[in-house]
């Protein structure tokens, strides 16, 4: 019989292995699948990992990948610090959206002045929006004792519907000949959150990103709040007794990731998407859930796992339109790298021993 | 704005069909917590269930086989979540999340091929004389089996949790897992066994959205049903019929706000779609004080050392 055997301490070679592990098995897996859709499995793992950073096109695919991986490890290093310390926001994808509106409302409300202070009340006005909506499920969990994973996730959908009724109503473009959503923001220079270098895709979303990866590595490793998140996350009682007061770090954490994801929808909506339109949020907010575990809660990991992630994003849609691969299927193979990575995630903490059966 | 449109023994007779598949979810969810596990997968193994039923419906054509389809599709799905976290030993929240993302992404690949297409109906049970009986008739005695399936559900759950020896042994494992397994209980049998039970309850939920309530294939169609039959197992206290409560109470709601929608009020349609989310939210505040009542091993790991 095969047994588990709790390890003494995780072991850290393990927890380094387990994402490349779980991504290869995630491409066997990932392979059987599409191999089971009629597609070549090899060819469409190539296209997915290869295509976008060495392919013929990869000079337009390159910035795509920045593009798509700001977003994620932005609201990615949010999560990740609740997450470490047992605080669990799922409803990043709500901050996300909210953090967009209360930007674009901003930068909307100047219309058509132009002035370099503008963009920065933007950027202030999306953190605020996100901290705001993350702040609902915060303050019900310290002041009720709510299950914040139960509210985060219903404020989804309450933000979904405030986006369509924005888009169809309060920030609709007037000039719009009565289409949905709102004025490209692309187009009014002062809000523009364009390419910081041209053609790049490093926009202003992506410098945050890389600013909270370093804000969050110093916080964690340098800093008593990170010591303290650690402490709640390996051992609550023990950060009790330490004098941890809960009701702060939760009230911290769930507005640090929630400003995150409000920049993360403002950046996005002030850049690459430049409409508020009601199919604007794609699913970051949960996508970022996988790359926080992928990076192992790591901000440097997170950085990583966000880059492997846009891959998938940017691969899926080359073989979407090149072989014909449903854009159902990538999300699938998502779904699996998650899974996957936990399984062998248990080869952390345990060893796994032949012999004698357990009465278990 | 026309509020004299609205039935009221229509709408109490809706109430129930839009509560059947949060009840149905609920229902086994409650098992799979009393035995002390945490699935948060239930909305991905709802929309599984969807599909999986709406697709055998529509190869079939029996309802009854898209049922049973669904059932073991969500029971399927959860097999994952017994990998996970019973096997590896991982953490049931991430776990449960992974089910769901996982779940949403299969439903839409399983049915691209289904999206527009319509199932053959599922009969209504039809009894001679009470069917016809005045108000009461339409509210309780015509509806589909499922509807009443799910509350016999519930009386079941509750029968073999208070008085059978199976609920009190799945209670003792929820309540104290390593006390339980020092009496010789099978812990991770047990809870495998619940778990298989919440994603078939699950499934049969998704079903019933896909094949009864809507009645068609939507990418995404679940709409947090899931997640708001999480909630109604908070709000029941763990116990059956409370949640049968909760359910009438979310299906009211539901159909109120459709209704309301339909009649034209002057409040816009995003607000009122809106307020089945947000009286879920009110409603946690309200019930989330007391907390006695959850099973004191729930969301722990159970790890047997000898």
């Amino acid at each position: 019989m095969v047994r588990l055997e709790k390890r003494a301490e995780p072991s850290r070679a393990w927890s380094m292995a387990t994402p490349v592990v779980a991504v290869l098995a995630t491409m066997i897996a990932g392979g059987l699948l599409f191999a089971a859709l009629g597609k070549d499995p090899v060819e469409a793992i190539r296209t997915i990992f290869w295509e976008p950073l060495f392919g013929e096109f990869s000079f337009y695919y390159r910035p795509q990948l920045v593009v798509k991986g700001a977003p994620l490890v932005l609201i990615a290093i949010g999560l990740s610090l609740g997450f470490k310390a047992g605080i669990w926001n799922i409803g990043a994808e709500g901050q996300y959206i909210i953090g967009a509106l209360t930007g674009a409302g901003v930068g909307l409300a100047f219309y058509p002045m132009e002035s370099v202070v503008i963009f920065p009340l933007m950027v202030l006005a999306g953190a605020l929006g996100g901290w705001a909506w993350a702040m609902i499920p915060a303050v019900l969990k310290t002041r009720f004792g709510t299950n914040e994973i139960l509210v985060s996730l219903m404020l989804v959908y309450v933000a979904e519907q405030l986006l369509a009724s924005m888009s169809l109503g309060l920030l609709k473009n007037p000039e719009g000949y009565g289409f949905p959503g709102s004025r490209n923001l692309q187009q009014y220079a002062s809000a523009h959150n364009g390419d910081l270098i041209a053609g790049s895709g490093l926009h202003w979303g992506a410098a945050a990103a890389l600013i909270a990866v370093i804000f969050a590595y110093v916080l964690l490793n340098r800093h008593m709040t990170g010591f303290h998140i650690r402490l709640t996350g390996d051992a609550p009682r023990a950060a009790r007794f330490a004098g941890v007061s809960p009701t702060r770090l939760v009230l911290f954490c769930m507005g640090v990731s929630g400003a995150l994801a409000g920049l993360a929808g403002l950046f996005e909506v002030s850049g690459p998407a430049g409409v508020v339109s009601i199919d604007f949020n794609v699913g970051y907010g949960f996508t970022a859930i996988i790359v926080a575990f992928l990076g192992r809660l790591h901000p440097v990991g997170i950085l990583l796992a966000g880059a492997l992630m846009a891959l998938t994003y940017i691969g899926g849609d080359i073989a979407q339109s090149n072989l014909g691969l449903p854009s159902a299927a990538i999300q699938v193979f998502q779904g699996m790298l998650l899974f996957f990575l936990l399984a062998f995630d248990v080869l952390t903490n345990f060893r796994i021993r032949l012999g004698a059966s357990e009465v278990a | 704005m026309d509020l004299s449109a609205i039935n009221p023994v229509q709408l109490i007779a809706f109430l129930m069909v839009a509560a059947t598949p949060v009840l149905l979810a609920a229902i086994g969810e409650l098992v799979v917590e009393k035995s002390g596990v945490l699935n948060l997968g239930v909305e991905g193994m709802m929309i599984t269930g969807a599909i999986a039923g709406f697709a055998a419906t529509v190869e079939s054509g029996s309802p009854a086989v898209g049922f049973v389809a669904a059932a073991f599709a969500g029971a399927l799905l959860s097999c994952l979540f017994v990998v996970l976290t019973q096997f590896a030993l991982a953490n049931q929240v991430a776990s449960g999340l992974a089910l769901t993302l996982f779940g949403l992404g299969l439903s839409a690949l399983m049915g691209q091929t289904y999206v527009g297409v319509k199932p053959p109906a599922t009969g209504k049970v039809d009894i001679p004389v009470l069917s016809d009986l005045p108000v009461v008739g339409p509210i309780l005695f015509n509806h589909d089996l499922m509807v009443y399936f799910g509350i016999a559900l519930v009386a079941a759950t509750w029968a073999v949790l208070k008085y059978t020896r199976a609920g009190l042994i799945l209670r003792a494992v929820g309540e104290n897992h390593d006390a339980a397994h020092a009496l010789g209980y099978k812990v991770v049998r047990i809870r495998i066994l619940a778990i298989l039970f919440g994603g078939a309850c699950a499934g049969l939920g998704g079903a019933y959205i896909s094949l009864i309530r809507v009645p068609q294939w939507t990418e995404g169609m679940t709409a947090g049903v899931g997640w708001i039959a999480l909630a109604l197992v908070v709000f029941a206290s763990w116990k059956p019929w409370r949640a049968l409560l909760g359910a009438y109470l979310f299906g009211g709601v539901t159909v109120v706000q459709l209704n309301l929608q339909a009649a034209g009020v002057a409040i816009p349609v995003e607000y009122l779609a809106m307020s089945p989310y947000l009286i879920t939210i009110v409603v946690l505040v309200i019930l989330s004080a007391d907390k006695s009542s959850a099973p004191a091993a729930l969301g722990r790991i159970f790890h047997a050392s000898r």
